[in-house]
Order: C-alpha cells, then sequence, then structure tokens
C-alpha cells in the first residue's frame, strides 16, 4: 500500500533499479576501508620501523662529537704539544648586509680587525660561508657573539700549541691548520696522535637542549699521548750552548744529539737554524730542516775509532804498535794525503789521540776491505737508523767490493762516506756500551734494548782509553775535557765537499764523545757547518760545546764525578774520594 | 562486570599517566646530566688551557731568563760545586 503512494507521489522512483548495483557499492566502500585497515594494519604492526624512522627524522639529529689530538710530552710528562679549543668567526655575507656601519665597527673592534678588511672579506655576497678569522681564544669570541650580529657564527676548532717553542721545533715539528702532521714526530705519530671524532643520534626538545639519546653511531676517540725520549731539560741545555756556538763560530748551521749511553734513547735533539713552531710565517726551509736527520755530511776524523777497533779487534795491531807517520805525507797509487803535521812515530793509541790520517789510513789499509765494508754497513752507515722521524737520511757507503785503496783509505778518517750526525752518535754506542750497537729510539724505552754486538768488550775499553788521551793534554781536544769526570771523545774536522773536490777553505767541525768514562751516560755529538769565525778545528769548535753540555748534563742528572783529584770532592765524603772509577 | 571493566580503566589511566612522568623525568635527569657532561668538557678544556700556560710559563728559557736576569743568579761550576756521597757509594 505504502508503497505504490509513494510510487503515486514520485513518479521518477517507479524506475526499477537493478539490486546488485547498490550492493557493488557497498562491496567497493567496504573493500575500500578493508584497504585503509589492512595498510593501516601494516604500518603500525608489521612495517613499524618505517613510520618510527620517518617520524624520528622529524625530531631527532645526529650530534658531532669532537676528538682532541693527543699532546706530545717529554720523557718527565712534560708537555711539548698540546691542543686547546678556539673558536672560529665565519659569516654568511648576505646577512651580514642589515648590519649598520657602528655594528660592523664593534664586530671588527672585537676580532681586532680593520673595518676595510671584514669589509672585502664580505664583499662577495654569493658565498654562503666566509671565515672571518680563524682560530681565536673563547673568551674572545664570547665577546663577538657577545654583539648578537645576524649572519655571525662561531665554530669550534682545536690549536696546536708547542709551550717548548723553537727549543723542541725539529722533534716535534707541527701541524697544518687541519690538524694533520706536517713535520718531526707530529708526522711521525700522526696515526697515533690523530683523534678520531664520533658521532651520536640525540633527540633535541624545543630549547634546543638534548633530551635523550637514541643511539651512539661512532664513538669518539681521543688521540693517544705521545712520550718521547727526549729530556725537555737536556734539550734547553743542548740548545741554549748549541746556538751560542753557531753565533760565537759564525757558522752557518749545526747540529747537537745527546743519547742515553746505555739504552739508545735521543735524550735532546736540536739543529740551527730553528724557528718557532707557534709562528711559521716567513719559515724557510733552512729553518725546518731537521739536520742531524735529514742532513748528510763528510763526518772526518770521527770515524778513526772505528778503524783503530776493528784493528785491534781482528788482532793486525796491539795498542802499543808503532806506526811511522812521517814525513806526513803518504802516497797511495797516484794520490796523496797528509797530516795537518808531521808527527812522526805514533802508537796506535797516539793516532787517536793526535788524530793522524796517515796512521788511521796504514791501519786501515793493513785489513782487507771486507772487514770494514761490513763493519760500517753494521754500524749503520748507508742504512736509515729508523727512528721514525720522516726523511731521515741514508748516507752514502759504496760496497767494499768497489772500493779502491785511497777510497779505502780516506775511508778511515772520514772522506768518501757521507753519514748524518744521528748516525755517528749511535755508532758510538758500540763503545759506551760494550761492545754493543744499539738501536736508537725516539720514544721513552721502559726496558733495555737488545745491543748487537760488534766488536770484543775489550777493544771497546782499549779504544776508549784512547778516546780519553784525545781529550787530554797533548790530544787534539783538551778543550773538551769536563771538570771533575773523566771523558772520552774524538775530533772531527773534515773540507767540505765541492764540485766533485774539496774546498780546503771551508769546514765541517764536529766533535763525539762519551762521558764519564768510567761508566757512560751520555754520547754527545756535535757538529757546526763552516765557522768562519776564525777557527776550524773540530778541537777548538766542537769540543767547548761538548765539554759545557757535558758537564752540564751531567751535574743536571747528579751523575757522581769519576775523575781523580776532581776539584771540591768535600770533607763530607772522604771515603768517597777514592781516585779513579771502574772500567 | 561494569565495575571491574570501570577499575581497569582507571588503573590503565594511572599507568599511562605514570609512563608519562616517569619519561618527563628521565627527560629532566638526562638534560641535566647532558648539562654536567658538557661542563666536564669544558673543564677539560680550562684544564688543557691551565696546563699549557703553566707550561708556557715554565719553560726552562723563561725561568733562566728571569733568574739570570732579575735575581742575578747563575749555574754553580765545577770550581763552586761540593760532591757529597754516601759512604762509599759514590765513585
Amino acid at each position: 500500500m505504502r508503497k505504490r503512494q509513494f510510487e503515486k507521489r514520485t513518479p521518477e522512483l517507479r524506475l526499477k533499479l537493478e539490486g546488485w548495483r547498490s550492493r557493488l557499492v557497498l562491496i567497493l566502500v567496504i573493500a575500500g576501508f578493508a584497504l585503509l585497515a589492512g595498510r593501516a594494519f601494516y604500518l603500525q604492526a608489521l612495517d613499524t620501523s618505517f613510520l618510527q624512522a620517518k617520524g624520528e627524522a622529524r625530531y631527532a639529529r645526529v650530534v658531532e662529537m669532537p676528538a682532541s689530538r693527543g699532546p706530545v710530552k717529554d720523557r718527565n710528562g712534560q708537555l711539548l704539544a698540546v691542543s686547546t679549543a678556539v673558536e672560529s668567526i665565519w659569516a654568511t655575507p648576505e646577512d651580514l648586509d642589515e648590519v649598520d656601519a657602528g655594528q660592523l665597527r664593534a664586530l671588527a673592534k672585537a676580532l681586532g680587525m680593520d673595518v676595510a678588511e671584514i669589509r672585502q672579506k664580505i664583499a662577495r655576497k654569493d658565498r654562503q660561508f666566509v671565515f672571518l678569522k680563524r682560530q681565536i681564544s673563547p673568551e674572545q669570541a664570547a665577546k663577538v657573539m657577545g654583539l648578537r650580529l645576524p649572519g655571525v657564527f662561531q665554530q669550534r676548532e682545536y690549536r696546536r700549541y708547542y709551550p717548548a717553542g723553537e727549543v723542541m721545533a725539529h722533534v716535534v715539528g707541527f701541524t697544518g691548520i687541519e690538524d694533520n702532521g706536517q713535520e718531526g714526530i707530529e708526522l711521525a705519530a700522526q696515526e697515533r696522535l690523530a683523534g678520531v671524532a664520533g658521532s651520536r643520534k640525540v633527540i633535541k626538545d624545543r630549547k634546543g637542549r638534548i633530551v635523550e639519546d637514541v643511539e651512539s653511531l661512532r664513538a669518539p676517540r681521543d688521540g693517544e699521548a705521545v712520550t718521547l725520549a727526549i729530556d725537555q731539560r737536556l734539550q734547553f741545555l743542548a740548545h741554549r750552548e748549541l746556538k751560542a756556538a753557531v753565533e760565537a763560530n759564525k757558522a752557518k748551521a749545526g747540529s747537537l744529539v745527546i743519547l742515553d749511553a746505555k739504552t739508545g734513547e735521543v735524550l735532546a735533539l736540536v739543529n740551527q737554524p730553528d724557528y718557532n713552531p707557534n709562528n711559521r710565517a716567513n719559515l724557510s726551509g733552512k729553518q725546518t730542516r731537521n739536520r742531524s736527520v735529514t742532513d748528510l755530511y763528510e763526518p772526518g776524523s770521527t770515524l778513526k775509532p772505528f778503524t783503530i777497533a776493528a784493528a785491534l779487534d781482528s788482532g793486525v795491531v796491539k795498542p802499543d804498535t808503532t806506526i811511522q807517520t812521517a814525513p806526513g805525507t803518504f802516497t797511495i797509487g797516484n794520490s796523496t794525503i797528509s797530516d795537518s803535521h808531521p808527527m812522526g812515530l805514533l802508537t796506535v793509541a797516539q793516532v787517536i789521540q793526535k788524530s793522524s790520517n796517515i796512521g788511521a789510513a796504514k791501519i786501515q789499509l793493513s785489513m782487507p776491505a771486507e772487514r770494514m765494508g761490513t763493519l760500517y754497513r753494521e754500524l749503520g752507515f748507508g742504512a736509515a737508523p729508523r727512528t721514525g722521524f720522516p726523511g731521515e737520511a741514508k748516507g752514502l757507503l759504496r760496497p767494499w767490493a768497489q772500493w779502491r785503496p785511497i777510497e779505502q783509505a780516506t775511508m778511515s778518517y772520514g772522506h768518501g762516506i757521507a753519514v748524518s750526525l744521528l748516525q755517528v752518535a749511535r755508532a758510538y754506542t758500540i763503545f759506551t756500551n760494550e761492545g754493543q750497537l744499539l738501536p736508537l729510539s725516539l720514544t721513552r724505552r721502559d726496558s733495555l734494548p737488545i745491543g748487537k754486538r760488534l766488536i770484543k768488550r775489550e777493544t771497546a775499553v782499549e779504544v776508549t782509553r784512547m778516546m780519553e788521551m784525545a781529550t787530554m793534554p797533548g790530544g787534539t781536544a783538551p778543550r773538551a775535557q769536563v771538570p771533575g769526570y773523566r771523558v772520552a771523545g774524538k775530533t772531527g774536522t773534515a773540507y767540505k765537499p765541492e764540485n766533485g773536490g774539496y774546498n780546503e777553505s771551508k769546514f765541517v767541525s764536529s766533535f763525539v764523545g762519551f762521558g764519564p768514562a768510567s761508566n757512560p751516560r751520555f754520547i754527545v755529538a756535535v757538529m757546526l757547518d763552516e765557522p768562519a769565525a776564525g777557527k776550524h778545528l773540530g778541537g777548538d769548535v766542537g769540543a767547548p760545546v761538548f765539554s759545557s753540555v757535558m758537564g752540564n748534563a751531567l751535574r743536571m742528572m747528579s751523575v757522581a764525578p769519576d775523575a781523580p783529584g776532581m776539584p771540591n770532592s768535600g770533607t763530607l765524603n772522604a771515603q768517597a774520594k777514592t781516585p779513579g772509577g771502574e772500567g | 562486570m561494569g565495575r571491574l571493566n570501570a577499575i581497569l580503566l582507571l588503573l590503565v589511566v594511572a599507568c599511562a599517566l605514570g609512563v608519562i612522568t616517569s619519561q618527563h623525568q628521565a627527560r629532566k635527569a638526562f638534560v641535566a646530566l647532558e648539562a654536567e657532561q658538557a661542563a666536564a668538557a669544558k673543564l677539560g678544556e680550562e684544564w688543557t688551557q691551565l696546563q699549557l700556560e703553566q707550561s708556557t710559563w715554565a719553560t726552562n728559557k723563561r725561568v733562566e731568563a728571569i733568574a739570570s736576569r732579575s735575581l742575578g743568579m747563575r749555574l754553580p761550576d765545577a770550581t763552586t760545586t761540593v760532591v757529597v756521597g754516601a759512604q762509599g757509594a759514590a765513585r
């Protein structure tokens, strides 16, 4: 009934609709909702990480965790190189446009720069990032940031400082602005010193505070500390004395090395000219060269003790064997070698004491070339000393099979062979260590190294005695004497090679020695390049430096005096005044 | 049945509030921790700076310059040094 009435009122609906159409719509709607529900279920329950990651990305931040470069310390823990935080001020030029002249002046004042300089730096508007000033103190940076200028930002950086300045310059070296080692230990130990910055993911709140640690992506690793074998006090002493000597002798350059006679540790290593690693403007290669390690020179007579040691060791001569050096010249093939003045008949000991070239050459020639060639090689000549210093010189040593007799002869007094000062100093460890050669070390050693025996113990003692005579009246270097101590050493005065020959007015004067002779503690090797103040003999130029460095070092380290009849041995130690010493 | 549901609902709401509060507390504590860590880092930096300053003031060069110039001191040489040894120990 009702239906009919309805149909009567709205005749259009009288059209008969197919039933499936409404059902289809219903199904489609249900399917749509099911799809949405399924997708929602999938996102919420099955693939949760996707949305979580998206959410996190909206509030999580990755924060850099800076790591600092490790410090370099001397053997007593004194700081030689340390990184401290500094700030760099940078700007976006575009934003700085809004700043008026007064504010710019204030900024310039806070930065300690000219207004014009700043204007020039921000002139290029297309750049997004300009350093206004790098590496200023945090206090100064706070002042700059206190101005609250738009487009001015600060950035944390680390700067390397070298408290000991030029005294340590060649040993420690320096780093570049990106904190990479450029020279010295800074370069050699770059791997160990460098820190690795880390990063972590955090949640920050509206105020920019970190409220939650999400995860640590990479833990930062600070650089390791490197403890050197260098003793800062000895280094300072060596630096002071060498500098004074280079100035007094008007030398072109100079080097000085102090080794621990028993451990082979490098206790001091200085060169002149030097530089201040904290202020490296106008730095020249002349200043940065670590001469004692990288530069070769012909060592002159400082090599004679090795010839004598080899001869004594193989029984070719005895300490009192006599050698005729008259008339002061000696011809081998068509070359003639000479002594500074004729010396006549000398014992082997006197060859060292008086430094006779002819005597050393004759002893050298009495041995097969192989003997000396092998010894030189075993002493480390011709091979890098492997201390880890960058740019170590190997030295020039020709294979013994190719030696001509004249070459063999000149090598006995240190010509025709090129070495670094560090190599010579190291070779002398055979005399201070009972005939055993020690490996060198730049870093502190905690245990005694194993030496390599090259000559007999008795030979070392014998040659030491001869070298002690050289420092006494009648020897070549009485000025090497140290009051209160017995010292032994050998002078070297070598012509400089030039254009394939020798320039007989240019010298390298050196002295290598050790003390106390009874039980050596230090080896001191000093070398001055082209002394031009009138004196040029190793005994006049090198020996006094040796004497003051050795004397001060022994007293500084409280080494007991071993010389008989030493001055002022006090009344308190009547028992201790026994003359002489062991060995 | 209805009562149980009401109690459970209350418990759920209470738990939810508890979670929110403890989360908030945790964040506050974490902010404090961060602040302390930042302070520690800052102190560490100050410490290196002070160490640096100390070693700069205490370089042998400076000490010697002051000792010899302002105070008129000098290193004793061998003639003015008296060696004191333990009985028989010094040689």
